[in-house]
């Protein structure tokens, strides 16, 4: 009974009341900020407070509905917040308090997120400074997001305080990293940071190595909270306004965790309770109340006093996250974190290939494999000198009774991500052009070529082994046998090339699903045709094809095409039924060559977006990376939200950059000629698969035509220069 | 008044009550615990083999051979102890679904305008309940649609064809048994009517049958009424929440003018709390030598002001005399149902005004201040100010105040445990259910009803609350259940130390008490909403009778009593009675029906087990056996979400 006695006070007195004396700090800091931002610009000034963004002040966009763009919207909200505040429980006969409390917790990140914001117009300190980042704008959140829908990313850490000390702190990065998680940095502990802990043990930070420091106050958490709310909105299609679908989604779907380090003081557990209210429950280091029952979160909602080497385990423990780690023998750190690192010249072993010598990656089926040899032809790592670049090849040869010949680009395009993985190796480029990079440190710790070698065979079983049964490696680091490899090489690029060239959508008969996002985007369905990629970009027909040899019941299923019902628009029997069901009964009809007539859905992970521009009787097109506006009024940001989420909108569609080049782009709404607009470093980009989609249509000069942002981002300054230009889309028929 | 006392007889274990019988002893007052004793109980009627509804008896089933035995017309025991069932059913059910009609009615009157007095305090509410009639709510004011929804439950209640709107808010699969079952409710009135015509000499005579109908009837009123008394008086008193107050008979002052309101229904004594409060009479009773004016309710009517207001309530119903006996009631005023004659005589000795106020209802000896909703505040003020100007006539002498009460937290309604559970964003049962499936609390018992002066007052429900806390298992309380369970401190957030290690947790989390108050008898319907939205959350079966749950009226006296357990039962949840024995235990084939038979046509049946032991290993077996059925006896393992699970 004692120790009971002593938790409940401290739940009570502790959380509950410690949440609601932070809010309150909560309030009258934001309060005293907004008068500071009123003294120095107009209430009713609109402003974007946080850049490049869709959604506003998004925690208070999500949940209320409230777009705030001016000082007098965010005193709506503060009016609120601070009507949804309780104060601290009695000390006797005491009301009960968790729905008050997690009720504060919410004020909490509305006024965390008006105190951001209010730092972006200069009222309190620089959001961006030092080692902090700031807001993260929608770019980053479709970018990153994408590996949160495929599961390269399983969830987050938000982490608070800090370490008892750096290598400790350094342990933790590195263990969270390793599970694949990405880590949200913000407040400090024990005099200092986790980031500045991690800066100090030489930690490359960034939203590339997962390691992400948000802002050096508790209030930079809501970059967090506002992260995943963003995902509710643009990848699952949850309404501004409809918290519920918002929370739900965020405790079905994003699976985040507060760690808490060093003390926990009322800022943080008002914090913590707003966290709760998304489903993210707190594991802290120290000796603070637990809340073990269920049910706001999905288990436990506080859990205490976890010795730091167990915490990340608990933690994923908590938050019922299933993470399956590939083990993979090499003397370095090994995840996705490291994919993003770079190795700079001075820490530089050995260059291999690249621009000052010759390489090749190759895989292939072979006869006779043995699984797992693994031979060096040339010297190895420790024989060659520091500073040097060598030519540099990698044979892989495997067999399986279910690998094709068409898999083989599938797979070789992945060692791409394999080896980069690994902590000190950086992997650019691929086929005839990769670059190579191994550091010192690694070497040091007793990285060899025969470990490329391991994490190939490794990665192949765990992620082919649906096809592939046994794997062997041959790295060559002389000459002349990296040459004698590239010449083979450059002759199956060429084949695959050709083969690849020659697959259309009427050649078979078979489409594939990919309901990838639907771990994100619950109704979303791509239609994979090998003329039409996913909008992602990162998935084509041979991709669905391999992935469906490899896991028969996962989320790429073939299609049967059946019956033609539209030619032009692109439009079958059999991809109508199957995106019925698959959308969940949301989507009817689905034309794969239109954007006018029954477009096809999209999650939110579209590399780009083209929209009607009715008076051109063309179309625009913007990707992801740009952020300026464009001539339909709308950033991309924006536009998005009116894409995502798994909805059908005539006049908008998600597709990657690829589809652009082929010949089957919008052909339904007459094709390539169609294309008015583009940002010019999109159009950089693509010039040449433009030009010989244009050339297939037979408007060779059409690359020239298109406008970008130096001609305008008003319809009517583009129209005028199509005009001028004599684009073809205005003398194509009406587009509607 | 001590002869005739059963020596080993111990009246009531609240020690308020103790301290007033010894006053009332000393005084030679006689109050219903002596009558209890001293008063002749019919041994027959006490078994039910008692047939009275025709002139050619009364017709007497007694003896080893009763069952075999047949009345001047030929009724066998098992058909008169059903239809005495039935229309013991339908004094319950009328008393019940009346009260709803009543607050119908006032806002039907708040709809037409004609009662100033009253607001609507839960317009969120409002639209909620005109939602269940498909009520278009689209750009109407609160008035306009106050009116429509008033309307529309007036009419259900005499509804000619079709069904009661409300038997559409069950669980879906319980629905479908009704209507398999044929016992679906139709209009309020139509099954009364039912049951009484049926019941009529030469009617209905089938046991089965006629038990049938007390099923169908009874859930009229659960699934009707008084739900609908529930709803409409949330529209218009609000809907509960959690406050503080004091309970028993220690909040009456012995400088302050106290004033009890006794009886039902919030119409009159939500108003009587606005006269009291009232500024000027608050002065007007300083000019009396009085402090200040204090209220404190008896009964159901308690219920509602203490859960809405805050009024502290002086005591379940076998306080009401032991009120008066304080000789510090200067007024009681009372409407309706268990306001017994037995107070006339004993404000008699005091210089106590008794009032009653409804058309409904008079006591000879009480003054009559008949209430009407148009002139509500003006009659609240009028009876406020006859208790105020009746304080100079209170003889110190008399005096005796019981310094003796506690603090209790009141006021759970089902949309408050949701808010509880989740706060305004994630606000839901599933922490409840969750809990429940994990075994941090076993089950919940609804400990509901009334005190009997044939038993101790209070024994039976405080046995219950103590051994179910301790033991995990959440109660809920209403009625006279929730006065005793406030005033033996169960209703307090402290009470924690005293459950059992998961439920202590559950309140840690959340702040409650174990023992929740959710409000007054006809409130029970609230705990029939919990049992639906348990269903429909999922995790513990689709239907009510798969729940961990069991409802008990550990000292029943009323027909209320009585309808309640066959409404719940034909909801599907298992009940079982305390206190006295069953009136219907004459017959076997009735008590196999209530006792067995409902249980495999209904999922629920009705005992009586008279020893509150008895009843607490009853009930504990039956939720384990629940719990085995889900396959949440075991604990489970842990699930962990990878990216196929999230995409499920």
């Amino acid at each position: 009974m004692a120790t009971i006695a002593r938790e409940i006070e401290g739940i009570r007195q502790t959380i509950a009341g410690g949440v609601a004396r932070g809010v309150q700090s909560y309030l009258d800091l934001a309060k005293a900020r907004l008068e500071e931002a009123r003294g120095s610009m107009d209430s009713d000034k609109k402003i974007e407070f946080f850049p490049n963004t869709g959604y506003f002040l998004p925690v208070i966009y999500a949940i209320t509905g409230q777009k705030v763009e001016t000082l007098d919207e965010m005193a709506l909200v503060i009016d609120k917040a601070e009507k949804l505040i309780t104060p601290a429980p009695a000390a006797k006969l005491w009301l009960p308090y968790l729905g008050e409390t997690l009720d504060n917790g919410m004020a909490a990140l509305w006024l965390a997120e008006i105190i951001e914001a209010l730092k972006y117009v200069g009222a309190g300190p620089a959001p961006v400074q030092d080692i902090w980042l700031g807001a993260a704008d929608d770019i980053i959140m479709r970018q990153r997001g994408v590996e949160f829908v495929d599961g390269s990313a399983p969830g987050f850490a938000a982490v608070t305080g800090a370490a008892p000390d750096t290598e400790t702190a350094v342990a933790l990065a590195r263990e969270m990293q390793g599970k694949y998680l990405y880590v949200f940095i913000a407040g400090g502990s024990r005099g200092t940071t986790f980031a500045h802990q991690l800066a100090e043990g030489g930690v490359e930070m960034g939203w590339d190595t997962r390691l992400v420091p948000f802002g050096p106050e508790i209030y930079g958490h809501i970059y967090s909270v506002g992260f995943a709310t963003r995902a509710a909105m643009a990848f699952g299609g949850v309404k501004p306004g409809d918290y519920k679908g918002t929370l739900k989604y965020n405790k079905d779907r994003v699976f985040a965790f507060v760690l808490a380090l060093g003390e926990v003081d009322d800022l943080k557990y008002a914090a913590a309770a707003g966290a709760i209210n998304y489903g993210f429950p707190t594991i802290a280091e120290t000796d603070i109340p637990e809340i073990l029952p269920t049910g706001v979160c999905t288990y436990e909602h506080v859990c205490s006093d976890v010795p730091l080497n167990a915490i990340v385990a608990k933690a994923i423990e908590v938050r019922g996250l299933k993470i399956v780690i590939t083990e993979v023998p090499v003397p370095v750190a090994y995840g996705p974190a490291f994919e993003g690192e770079r190795i700079r010249k001075e820490d530089l072993h050995v260059e291999l290939a690249g621009p000052k010598a010759k390489g090749a990656e190759l895989t292939v089926i072979a006869d006779d494999v043995e699984d797992g040899k693994i031979t060096v032809v040339g010297p190895d790592v420790d024989e060659i000198e520091p500073g040097t670049t060598i030519p540099y090849a990698v044979l892989v040869e495997v067999s399986g009774r279910k690998m094709q010949k068409d898999f083989e680009p599938i797979l070789e395009r992945q060692l791409h991500h394999f080896l980069n993985e690994a902590e000190g190796f950086l992997h650019v480029g691929q086929r005839d052009i990769i670059w190579e990079r191994i550091s010192k440190k690694a070497v040091g710790a007793g990285f060899k070529f025969e470990h490329v070698g391991k994490i190939i065979h490794a990665r192949y079983h765990a992620d082919f082994g649906g096809i592939v049964d046994k794997v062997q490696v041959t790295i060559y680091t002389k000459e002349p046998e990296v040459t004698e490899l590239l010449t083979k090489a450059q002759a199956l690029y060429h084949e695959r090339d050709e083969r690849i060239g020659s697959l259309t959508d009427e050649s078979v008969d078979t489409f594939y699903s990919c309901t990838l996002c639907q771990s994100f985007a619950p109704d979303h369905v791509c239609v994979i045709t090998p003329e039409r990629p996913g909008l992602c970009g990162a998935y084509n027909w041979l991709d669905g094809k391999a992935a469906f040899e490899i896991n028969p019941t996962g989320p790429n299923q073939p299609i049967l095409k059946g019956a033609v019902i539209d030619q032009r628009m692109g439009e079958w029997e059999g991809v109508n039924e199957f995106a019925y069901s698959a959308s969940h009964n949301a989507i009817e009809r689905f034309s794969a060559y239109s954007m006018m007539e029954n477009p096809m859905t999209s999650c939110g992970c579209f590399e780009a977006i083209s929209v009607l521009l009715p008076m051109c009787n063309g179309v625009m097109t913007v990707d992801r990376d740009h952020t300026g506006m464009t001539p339909c009024g709308m950033k991309f940001s924006t536009l998005a939200g009116s894409v995502g989420g798994g909805a059908q909108t005539p006049g908008f569609v998600g597709h990657s950059k690829f589809y652009m080049g082929s010949s089957k782009f919008l052909s339904g709404d007459g094709g390539i000629a169609r294309l008015v607009w583009m940002p010019k470093k999109l159009k950089e980009e693509l010039e040449e698969a433009i030009n010989a989609n244009a050339v297939k249509a037979g408007y060779p000069d059409l690359y020239a035509k298109i406008a970008t942002e130096d001609n305008g981002t008003e319809e009517e300054d583009v129209m005028a220069y199509l005009a001028e230009v004599g684009h073809p889309a205005l003398e194509m028929d009406p587009m509607f | 008044m001590a002869e005739g006392k059963k020596t080993d007889r111990v009246r009531s274990i609240d020690p308020a009550a103790i301290e007033m019988l010894k006053v009332a002893d000393e005084r030679g007052i006689e109050t219903m615990f002596h009558r209890a004793e001293t008063g002749s109980i019919c041994p027959t009627g006490a078994e039910g083999g008692c047939c009275k509804v025709c002139y050619m008896g009364p017709c007497r089933f007694i003896g080893k051979d009763k069952e075999t035995k047949r009345g001047v017309c030929g009724a066998s025991l098992g058909t008169v102890v059903a239809r005495n069932y039935v229309r013991e059913c339908a004094g319950g059910a009328s008393a019940h679904a009346d009260h709803g009609r009543d607050i119908a009615h006032t806002l039907l009157l708040i709809g037409r305008g004609e009662a100033a007095d009253y607001k609507i305090k839960d317009p969120v509410k409002l639209r909620k309940v005109a939602g269940y009639f498909s009520i278009d709510t689209e750009g109407k004011g609160d008035q306009q649609l106050a009116l429509e929804v008033a309307e529309a439950a007036l009419n259900d209640f005499g509804r000619q064809e079709g069904y009661q709107t409300y038997s559409y808010r069950a669980p879906k699969k319980r629905q479908e048994l009704w209507d398999k079952l044929d016992v679906r409710p139709r209009g309020f009135d139509r099954e009364v009517v039912d049951s009484m015509h049926r019941t009529h000499g030469g009617g209905d005579q089938d046991a089965d049958h006629l038990m049938r109908q007390a099923i169908r009837m009874c859930l009229a009123s659960g699934w009707g009424g008084s739900m609908l008394a529930t709803d409409l008086s949330d529209i218009i008193w609000g809907t509960p929440k959690p406050l503080t107050s004091e309970s028993n008979l220690g909040i009456l002052k012995d400088d302050e003018v106290n004033i009890i309101i006794h009886g039902h229904e919030p119409t009159l004594s939500e108003l009587i709390v606005d006269a009291a409060q009232d500024p000027e009479m608050i002065e007007y009773a300083k000019s009396k030598g009085a402090k200040g004016i204090t209220l404190g309710g008896i009964c159901c009517t308690a219920n509602e002001v203490w859960m809405r207001r805050g009024v502290p309530p002086a005591g379940n119903s076998l306080h009401q005399e032991l009120a008066i006996l304080t000789g510090a009631v200067e007024l009681m005023v009372v409407d309706i149902q268990c306001v017994f004659e037995g107070l006339a005589p004993v404000a008699e000795q005091f210089h106590t005004h008794l009032v009653t106020t409804s058309k409904k209802a008079t006591i000879t000896g009480a003054t009559h201040i008949e209430f009407e909703e148009e002139r509500g505040l003006e009659i609240a003020k009028q009876i406020v100010k006859m208790g105020v100007d009746n304080y100079v006539n209170r003889k110190p002498a008399d005096v005796h105040i019981p310094d003796i009460k506690s603090p209790v937290v009141a006021g759970f309604s089902h949309e408050y445990i949701r808010y509880m559970l989740g706060g305004t964003f994630r606000e839901s049962l599933v922490p409840l259910n969750d809990n429940i499936i994990n075994g941090k609390i076993q089950g919940v018992a609804a400990i509901v009803g009334c005190n009997n002066a044939q038993t101790t007052q209070d024994e039976g429900i405080i046995g219950l609350v103590k051994n179910f806390i301790e033991n995990d298992v959440l109660v809920v309380v209403t009625g006279c259940a929730a006065h005793a369970s406030g005033k033996h401190g169960y209703l307090t957030p402290e009470m924690f130390e005293h459950a059992g290690p998961g439920l202590s947790e559950v309140c840690e989390t959340t702040g409650m008490p174990p023992v929740l108050h959710m409000g007054s008898c006809v409130d029970n319907t609230r705990i029939l909403t919990i049992l639906a939205d348990i269903v429909e959350t999922g995790g513990l079966g689709d239907d009510i009778d798969q729940v961990p749950a069991v409802g008990i009226s550990p000292e029943y006296y009323c027909e209320k009593a009585l309808e309640i357990a066959t409404y719940c039962v034909g909801s599907g949840a298992y009940v079982i009675f305390g206190g006295v024995d069953s009136r219907y235990r004459a017959s076997e084939v009735v008590t196999n029906i209530h006792g067995n038979k409902w249980e495999e046509i209904y999922g629920g049946k009705l005992h009586f087990i008279p020893e509150w032991q008895g009843i607490f290993e009853a009930s504990m077996a039956h939720i384990q056996k629940k719990r085995e059925a889900l396959g949440i006896n075991v604990e489970k393992e842990r699930v962990l979400f990878d990216m196929a699970d999230r995409r499920a």
